[in-house]
């Protein structure tokens, strides 16, 4: 697992794929708290809002390649003709995808050192909202891998979890709309709703035990695909 | 080393293997010889553990790759027919990375790292990107990667694909050289290629075992008669019986007749050689021998005689 986890640290960094998508992260994420600044909003919760949707985007790019390529230039042949389990290989996978994410994430506490050196000191929603960040862009990546597992194209692969990404949005959307028990269940189901509680400084544990089922899910899914695909592959 | 059982391999309708059994003793050098589509691709990828056959199991060094596949995996190294290879490395980061893969010790890695290197020529090229490799070049980097780790059983899928005559030369005496240490599973259409590295051959068509023995034992039985066209100025009917009364000629067919020149095409069994009787024959009635050809066996002979005298070879 950790000589996969390192290899595909190294890929990120030789394309210049993470840094483009480094790059353009740290663009969004300074816009988004110009505006905060600006607007003089004591409240950081749309600074993570903007993030998130920063992310919708960017987490898919991410992930697309991630199993995709090995399957279409046929690496994968040498990764699971090796003794390394299938568990091993897509969490080291995942892992270096979450590893790239959390520098992103990194880069945005120099804004917080901003506004803790004015504020003097750091609120707990903040760090709240960060913790919910990460947990919520783990959540993307794993949808992400899983997508990535699907097809040796990247580019569906990337497609298709952006656009699961946008269901879920939808579907926590739908949820304020319909209100009741119902809306209460849309909400619980998607991922993004989930997140919106913790940029209003809401700490839940129960929310942190169901964003870490979901990943656990996704990638046990992951794992199902490629035992079931040794069955049919060529 | 490898004990492969009622291998069986459907993918829907199409049977891919069928039914397959042998083994392969250590340190011996096996062949893999059949037409394109015969099943050697993916009873590899079935052996190695990559595809999952439909029924029957494979066994190497005691292990099942289905029930311990990590135990099994351990003793292999594998060369498929497009080498995996990371081409955003270089070759050396790539054999690193490879190395951590099959959990070598990394006191070790180094100098046998170094050692392959030099082993398949590529020391040279070490610093080099995968990506900007020759055709040969990644097919050496291809076999290195399965060296790595020095696994008991190496499965090679058509090594010499792609490289040179002198390179051929070259890998082919390397993977000569291997066996004894490694027990070797190669597949190639390359029936000259078998005979200098096999000990054994398996010939497979259509999924199914068509012959198994050594490569000596399998061209004297194929050849069990030798095969001429000859050009003869005479009368047709009057040269074929001519022919037809040397000993040791078994069939004769006149195949053209033009100007009082007749080819025909003449069959003999294979311990006899029937040209200076016929030469004799034909000179005593002055009629005189214009062309002789013997016909050389073509791998495409023999499979089209394996698989349609399948009985009889096994
Ligand atoms: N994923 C797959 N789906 C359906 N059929 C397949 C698949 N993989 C292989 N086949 C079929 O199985 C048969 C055997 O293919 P295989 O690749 O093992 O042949 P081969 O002996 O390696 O041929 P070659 O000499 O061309 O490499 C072929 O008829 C092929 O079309
Ligand atoms: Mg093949």
């Amino acid at each position: 697992m950790l000589a996969i986890l390192k290899r595909e640290l190294k890929a990120y960094f030789y394309s210049p794929m993470a840094y483009i998508l480094i790059g353009v992260f740290i663009l969004l994420a300074s816009a988004s708290f110009r505006f905060v600044i600006y607007t003089g909003i004591v409240d950081f919760s749309s600074f993570f809002l903007n993030l998130r949707v920063a992310l919708f985007v960017i987490l898919p790019i991410l992930t697309m390649r991630i199993l995709a390529e090995d399957r279409k230039t046929g690496t994968e042949k040498l990764l699971l003709t090796s003794p390394v389990s299938l568990t091993g290989l897509i969490l080291g996978k995942y892992l270096a995808a979450f590893f790239v994410y959390l520098i992103m994430v990194v880069t945005t506490f120099v804004y917080q050192v901003i506004v803790v050196a004015y504020s003097g000191h750091v609120s707990a929603q903040t760090v709240g909202a960060y913790v919910g960040l990460i947990l919520f862009g783990a959540s993307v990546i794993a949808i992400g891998v899983l997508a990535s597992s699907l097809t040796e194209s990247q580019v569906i692969a990337g497609v298709v979890s952006f656009v699961s990404v946008m269901l879920m949005w939808a579907i926590g959307s739908a949820g304020t709309y319909v209100g009741g028990i119902a809306g209460k269940a849309l909400k619980w189901i998607s991922i993004i709703a989930r997140f919106d509680n913790f940029t209003r400084g809401i700490f839940d544990v129960s929310t942190v035990v169901y964003y870490l089922s979901f990943i656990f899910i996704m990638l046990f899914i992951t794992v199902r695909v490629y035992e079931r695909r040794r069955w049919t592959k060529g | 080393m490898i004990e492969i059982q009622n291998l069986t391999k459907k993918f829907g309708q199409i049977t891919a293997v069928d039914n397959l059994n042998f083994t392969v003793e250590k340190g011996e050098i096996l062949g893999f010889l059949g037409p394109n589509g015969a099943g050697k691709t993916t009873t590899m990828n079935i052996i190695t553990g990559y595809l999952s056959s439909t029924e029957g199991t494979v066994k190497v060094c005691g292990h099942d790759i289905v029930e311990e596949p990590l135990e099994a995996k351990r003793h292999l190294g594998y060369l498929p027919e497009h080498p995996p290879l990371y081409t955003d490395m270089t070759v050396r980061e790539f054999l690193y990375f490879v190395s951590e893969l099959k959990k070598v010790n990394r006191r070790q890695a180094r100098g046998q790292i170094r050692d392959i290197m030099e082993l398949v020529g590529i020391t040279h090229v070490s610093n080099r990107l995968v990506n900007n490799l020759s055709k040969g070049y990644k097919q050496r980097v291809g076999l290195a990667q399965a060296l790595i780790g020095s696994p008991d059983v190496l499965i090679l899928d058509e090594p010499t694909v792609g490289l040179d005559p002198i390179q051929i030369i070259e890998i082919r005496k390397l993977i000569k050289a291997l066996g004894g240490e490694h027990t070797i599973i190669l597949s190639t259409h390359i029936l000259p290629e078998v005979s200098f590295i096999c000990k054994r051959v398996v010939i497979i068509n259509k999924g199914r075992i068509a012959a198994i023995d050594t490569p000596e034992n399998l061209s004297q039985n194929l050849r069990n008669f030798t095969k001429f066209t000859i050009k003869i100025e005479g009368p047709d009917s009057e040269v074929a019986k001519l022919l037809k009364s040397v000993d040791g000629v078994q069939y004769v067919e006149l195949a053209g007749y033009q100007d009082n020149v007749g080819s025909y095409v003449i069959e003999s069994s294979k311990d006899v050689d029937v040209r200076r009787p016929v030469f004799h024959q034909l000179s005593k009635h002055s009629y005189p021998i214009l062309e002789l050809r013997s016909y050389d066996m073509s791998l495409e002979d023999i499979f089209l005689q394996i698989t349609t005298e399948e009985k009889e070879v096994v």
